[in-house]
């Protein structure tokens, strides 16, 4: 079964502190082999960033050239220029629906998620192992299943190419609830809750707080990945973001790949504006985010 | 936790003021009673109404709408039972290249995606200089989306200024077409989902090792067990969860496969996959009947299909796993 399990507890010592037993120093010491490994692995990962900016910095005729480029040339402002103007791709337009999205969703699934974490965490309540069920079964479900009639729903509604067909559906999912519910199991003491209630505290009350301020650490991590998440979203966007002059920024770059003419520098300057928000996130962030995935990974 | 309201509460210093009437303590006390029966429901609620509203709803729908002949080209919609299952089976050979396409890639990406992620695990798992540099490094590819991921490895595997094309010319071999065949095409967009998703899947693998109790390596070393033996008689047996978690996860995105194949089309009219569909994946094809075809039953026996396709997979992959592990 998979748990994703944040520990609120003290973290485990790093490796190799004070005195570490020399059979154990030794098992884990790294190889030449590991090193070359390693350091393969950083330069296959951070190439195409590289790469990115290469041909972003390059004008488009530079781009395509025979050997290709490999330094970073200086046309960077010029092409974020071009692709900011560029009426079929909306660019400015995307990047602020795709905020408005993204926000929306992050805020909602971290706000909905908590509060029925902690109902599936510390309430009790008939059906709460059944309901908490669906909860699971619906992470395992893909969007493609109800495409369609999800499609004519949002038709009916009158919301195709416009922004609540892309965050409605999206306010708040299993994943949320399930990661807010492990953390709250060891976060929140039932004693605790318990006091409050003798206090005559309401359940709003205590969740407000009692309980929230406790689940601040998991509800950061899991702002980053639903933020993250959502900004890259793809296939449901294209889906019903059909109308190029409202899109979310990465409609936007389908619409400029898919012209006629590959203008190359201004699609990669395309994908740098695309990915620098997340990149600063994942400067500023980087740590809680590889907790989170680390964390979320498979105790059992 | 005892939820008893009956138990006089020791702890009630404020209800000492000129005692409120009793009506008025009567009503606070069904209050709470309400509070404490109500409020989990209300709590999870808006999970529900979200689910049942563009979660099982559109699933129901879906499985009606299959069984009809539905377009916005009819004016009519008739009940035709299980026939477009029947037509997308046996007389569908687009539908089939679709699968096909789709299972290969797969195969093609998670396979090498798993092995390399596990090895990197190990690597990370080492005592190393700069271990928060070197997993933040490996981590990064997951902040850029599936499209410019697509698009940047798209340009990589350009016919005639790509990078790679240039890189075989150095080595004296001929360019590839890498969207003409096939083979050449799955391989470009393999690499495309291994590059987002490997460092995900070492993250999870480094979890799983670390959890791994250090004294069986000790005791394995001791009974002079080689590293190589203690990966295949330690890590590998103890991740068996772990693996299987990525495998399901791996399955449920890689049967999904859309997004790349799409972008790697340059110019209008990628939903095909190539010019013989030789890169279409089933979601692609499902657009393609939904959204350029207008055959609505159709698409929907389509989708059903791809969900059964993904719920078969992942449980043989389960039992898969669960075989493999236990033999060791």
């Amino acid at each position: 079964m998979t748990t994703a399990t944040l520990q609120p507890v003290a973290r485990k010592p790093k490796r190799g502190g004070k005195g570490p037993s020399s059979t154990s120093e030794r098992l884990f010491k790294a190889s030449p082999l590991t090193w070359i490994g390693l350091i393969f692995g950083v330069i296959l990962s951070l190439f195409p960033f590289y790469w990115m900016i290469v041909i972003a910095s390059r004008t488009n005729d530079a781009a395509n050239t025979w050997p290709p480029p490999f330094l970073p040339g200086g046309n960077l402002g010029e092409n974020i220029g071009r692709v900011l103007a560029n009426q079929d791709a909306n660019i400015l337009k995307g990047l602020m629906n795709s905020v408005l999205v993204s926000g929306t969703i992050t805020i909602a699934t971290v706000f909905f998620g908590s509060l029925a974490g902690f109902a599936f965490a510390k309430l009790r309540f008939r059906g709460k192992n059944a309901l908490l069920l669906v909860v699971l079964a619906s992470m395992m479900i893909p969007i493609q299943l109800g495409v369609l009639p999800l499609y004519i729903l949002m038709s009916e509604l009158g919301w195709l190419n416009r922004m609540p067909s892309v965050i409605v559906p999206f306010l708040i999912g299993g994943f949320g609830i399930f990661m807010m519910r492990q953390y709250a199991e060891q976060a929140v003491p039932n004693e605790l809750i318990e006091a409050a209630r003798v206090d005559g505290c309401s359940t709003w009350r205590i969740y407000w707080h009692v309980v929230a301020p406790a689940l601040r650490p998991a509800a950061a991590v899991l702002g980053l990945l639903t933020f993250m998440e959502q900004w890259n979203q793809f296939f449901w966007p294209f889906v019903v973001l059909a109308d190029p002059t409202n899109p979310t920024v990465q409609i936007s770059l389908r619409s400029l790949n898919s012209a006629y003419f590959a203008d190359n520098s201004q699609i990669f300057a395309g994908t740098l504006i695309a990915t620098l928000p997340l990149f600063v996130v994942f400067i500023l962030f980087g740590r809680q985010i590889i907790g989170g995935i680390m964390e979320g990974a498979v105790k059992s | 936790m005892s939820l008893e309201l009956d138990t006089p509460a020791p702890a009630q210093p404020r209800g000492h003021r000129a005692g409120p009437a009793g009506g008025e303590k009567a009503r606070r006390r069904s209050l709470t009673r309400l509070d404490l029966k109500f409020s989990p429901y209300l709590y999870v609620l808006p999970f529900f109404v979200i689910f049942a509203t563009f979660g099982i709803y559109p699933i129901v729908y879906t499985v009606w709408i299959a069984m009809t002949d539905r377009s916005p080209l009819n004016a009519e919609t008739s009940f035709i039972g299980l026939d477009n299952f029947v037509r997308l089976i046996a007389d569908d050979p687009q539908f089939w290249n679709a699968v096909y396409n789709t299972f290969g890639m797969f195969l093609m990406a998670t396979v090498p995606q798993l092995v390399i992620a596990m090895m990197l695990a190990n690597a990370l798992n080492r005592r190393i200089k700069g271990q928060t540099f070197f997993r933040m490094a490996i981590a990064m590819p997951i902040i850029t989306s599936t499209a410019v991921v697509a698009l940047i490895f798209s340009m990589i595997y350009a016919r005639d200024f790509g990078l790679i094309n240039w890189l075989l010319s150095v080595f004296g071999a001929d360019p590839i077409d890498f969207r003409a065949s096939k083979f050449a095409s799955w391989f470009a967009i393999s690499t495309m989902v291994d590059w987002r998703w490997v460092g995900y899947n070492a993250l999870i693998y480094l979890a799983g090792m670390q959890a791994i109790p250090k004294d069986m390596y000790e005791a394995a070393a001791l009974d002079g067990a080689s590293r190589m033996r203690q990966f295949w008689s330690i890590t590998v047996p103890q991740l068996r969860p772990t693996i299987i978690f990525t495998l399901i996860i791996s399955t449920i995105g890689g049967l999904q496969l859309f997004t790349e194949p799409l972008l790697f089309t340059s110019g209008p009219g990628g939903i095909s996959g190539g010019s013989q569909g030789q890169f279409q994946t089933i979601t692609m094809y499902l657009l393609d009947v939904m959204n350029q075809r207008f055959q609505w039953g159709y698409a929907g026996a389509v989708s059903l299909l791809l969900f059964l396709l993904i719920a078969g997979m992942s449980l043989v992959n389960y039992l898969l796993a669960r075989r493999i592990s236990s033999d060791k």
